[in-house]
């Protein structure tokens, strides 16, 4: 085991499992919110601006009550203010759920940048994360396996939201309300309540999933600190085909891709660092095209989407 | 057909300018003998960074008698540009404009210099020269390696393995140079020590720059530095990881009390001083000012807890010589692909040094 864990091949593993464990879950957190919203039937596309207002939100909250845990929540709570927004707007008249979303992606880092100026400088109380590698002796395998609470959080999340959708009444009135509008008035459904619930509650989740960004990992607020992950999250529903399970294995791919630039680079594999940096797109880009080929892709979307219909 | 430009802020000037004219009698509008000094930065101000090292220099030009000062920041290297420049212009009375990035310079400040030739413009990068630009725009630029060169110095005694991990954002020559210059400071007290490199790909990739740090210790290293817009991540990742660390740009001593060593610092303030009395006096401004250690344009943040008292005496030692003139490259020095890329000694003002690039030996990165 010990020559083992001195060879580039054990450190690339490692970095890899790290970087799965470290980096997905603001991606999980993010495409759980979007697959309830887009199960009911609505695409939400401003969700990178929740995620970046909950990051900050949840950085200024930690900072000023010295709890990080309150700053979760306020993240969530400012997540659930935007995605109703958007759940609002939608639901009036002639109005285009991808046009606003971006609407309210714009809105949504805006008001972070607005707010958060304050707050670059400062260091607020971070999360702290579960030992649980210290039993293997090797620091770097000790580091990979230091768990924040909220990827577990994320997972259970996950699990239940499957339960739900199968399992529950619940449940069926979103997938029905998603699938076929008509389907759930016959049903008694008021289609907008449910899908302006589904939309508030995806947003809460990407809140969440922003204020691990602040408060974990990388662990700071600054105006650049997303670089786009709300909307990989996004596509990223579509890759694991509205299945919650598949979101968390969509995210732990991506996050086990983005570990692998910085890794190689580390082992001394330096040549074709920028083809390496790419490797999450690349791999994603594959699946997707293997995927799309398959006779049951296109049977997982929910029928009302904007971009199905 | 000509082109009619008209916008929003075209019309506010406008009008503007039209109430000025109407309410205030000619002359009176601009105090007598007052510069006016207006900075442009593409980010925030507060960025632990290259953004923060400019707006603090402007904090201290604002103590200065006769100097009014204003800021925009998180300005794009777009159009936007040219027009806040020329807001400041038109309705603050910015005398003296100061653009603080890369992408500002061609075609922005250049055709705004030609546009408004009673306005002197300053842009911070080695970019003036005299033969293709107006005479009323000029560059200032400060040479960080030299810092750079100290920080691997402290780096190279205050580690105990001779690894530094280096997380750098693109291969371009500055970064290149810093870069080597860590090599060689570390090398002057260490002749095994090497410097590991991880590029990022762009100036501000926060999740990327903690992976990076965590895989450069998790390879061994025990000192990280980094060469990113806002090195904040870097050294909280490394802080948290139990290992030391160098700044860059700004003082980030505050993020990590247990490993920091010491940082490269931008001393900003003597160049916008120096623009400010030239103008107070009614003297024309330099068009090109460059310097690092020997004129105190550059400077080391102080020495953290992670620095031992053998770095500090060696980092201070190489303060005093490169004051007093002793080169950075003193060849023969290799590439790291084997070739000879130095054979004598270089000024540290070399111009040939500004087109670096090649990493030396003993640097396990790759520009490629």
């Amino acid at each position: 085991m010990d020559a083992f864990a001195d060879t580039a091949l054990f450190t690339l593993l490692v970095a890899m499992l790290g970087g799965a464990i470290r980096v997905s879950t603001p991606f999980m957190f993010v495409a759980l919110g979007e697959c309830l919203t887009e199960k009911s039937g609505r695409i939400n596309l401003g969700l990178e601006g929740n995620l970046v207002l909950g990051a900050m939100i949840a950085y200024a909250i930690s900072f000023h009550t010295g709890s990080p845990w309150t700053g979760v929540l306020a993240a969530g709570l400012s997540g659930l203010f935007l995605g109703a927004i958007h759940g609002y707007v939608c639901k009036l008249p002639r109005v285009n759920d991808i046009a606003v979303g971006i609407a309210m992606m714009a809105f949504g880092t805006g008001l972070a940048f607005y707010l958060g100026k304050p707050y670059i400088q400062p260091s607020a109380p971070r999360l702290e994360a579960i030992p649980l590698g210290e039993w293997t002796g090797i620091p770097s395998l000790a580091q990979a396996l230091a768990i924040n609470p909220l990827f577990f959080v994320g997972i259970a999340l996950a699990v239940g939201m499957s339960w739900f959708f199968r399992n529950t009444r619940m449940g069926l009135v979103v997938r029905t309300t998603g699938d076929s509008a008509p389907a759930a008035k016959a049903m008694g459904v008021s289609v907008d309540l449910v899908r302006f619930l589904a939309t508030a509650a995806g947003g809460f989740l990407a809140g969440v999933g922003g204020s691990f960004l602040s408060l974990s990992y990388p662990g700071s607020w600054n105006e650049g600190l997303s670089s786009g992950q709300g909307l990989m999250a996004v596509a990223l529903v579509i890759f694991a085909r509205w299945d919650p399970i598949r979101c968390v294995w969509a995210a732990l791919l991506f996050g086990a891709a983005g570990a692998i630039g910085p890794a190689m680079q580390a082992i001394g594999v330096t040549q074709g660092f920028y083809f390496f940096n790419a490797a999450p797109y690349i791999l994603t880009l594959l699946i997707m095209a293997s995927s799309a080929r398959s006779r049951f892709s296109g049977r997982d979307a929910p029928g009302e989407l904007s971009i199905v219909k | 057909m000509p082109k009619i430009e008209f916008s929003r802020r075209s019309l506010l000037k406008a009008g503007a300018a039209g109430l000025a004219a109407a309410t205030l009698p000619a002359g009176l509008a601009r105090a007598q003998g007052s510069v006016v000094i207006g900075s442009v930065y593409v980010g925030p101000r507060a960025d632990f960074g290259w953004n923060q090292a400019h707006a603090m220099a402007m904090d201290i030009i604002k103590g200065v008698p006769g100097v009014t000062v204003i800021e925009e920041e998180n300005v794009p290297e777009t159009d936007a540009v040219a027009q806040t420049m020329e807001s400041m212009i038109n309705l603050d009375g910015a005398n003296v404009i100061l653009g603080t990035s890369f992408g500002y310079f061609e075609p922005f400040m250049v055709d705004l210099a030609a546009r408004y030739p009673d306005v002197q413009f300053r842009h911070a990068a080695p970019l003036w020269s005299a033969d293709k630009h107006p005479a009323n725009l000029g560059s200032y630029f400060c040479y960080l390696n030299q810092a750079h060169y100290v920080n691997g110095v402290a780096a190279g005694l205050s580690s105990a393995s001779g690894k530094i991990g280096f997380v750098a954002a693109k291969p371009i020559p500055s970064v290149l140079s810093n870069i080597n210059s860590v090599l060689l400071g570390a090398r002057s007290v260490n002749p095994n020590a090497t410097v590991q490199l991880i590029f990022t790909g762009d100036w501000s990739m926060p999740v990327r720059e903690a992976e990076a740090a965590n895989a450069l210790v998790d390879a061994g290293c025990d000192v990280i530095t980094c060469h990113v817009d806002g090195p904040k991540v870097v050294i909280e990742t490394a802080e948290a990881r139990g290992v030391k660390s160098c700044g860059h740009n700004a003082s980030q001593a505050a993020l990590a009390p247990n490993g920091f060593i010491t940082g490269a610092e931008y001393k900003w303030e003597t160049i916008y001083r120096l623009y400010a009395d030239n103008f107070a006096k009614g003297e024309a401004l330099p068009n090109v000012v460059v310097g690092g250690y020997h004129n105190d344009m550059v400077q080391n943040t102080a020495f953290g807890a992670g620095a031992t008292p053998e770095a500090i005496a060696a980092a201070e030692a190489a303060i005093e010589g490169l004051k007093a003139g002793k080169p950075i490259y003193v060849g023969p020095l290799n590439d790291n692909a084997g070739n000879l890329v130095i054979e004598g000694e270089k000024d540290n003002y070399d111009p040939e040094l500004d087109g670096m690039n090649y990493l030396l030996d003993g640097v396990v990165g790759s520009i490629t």
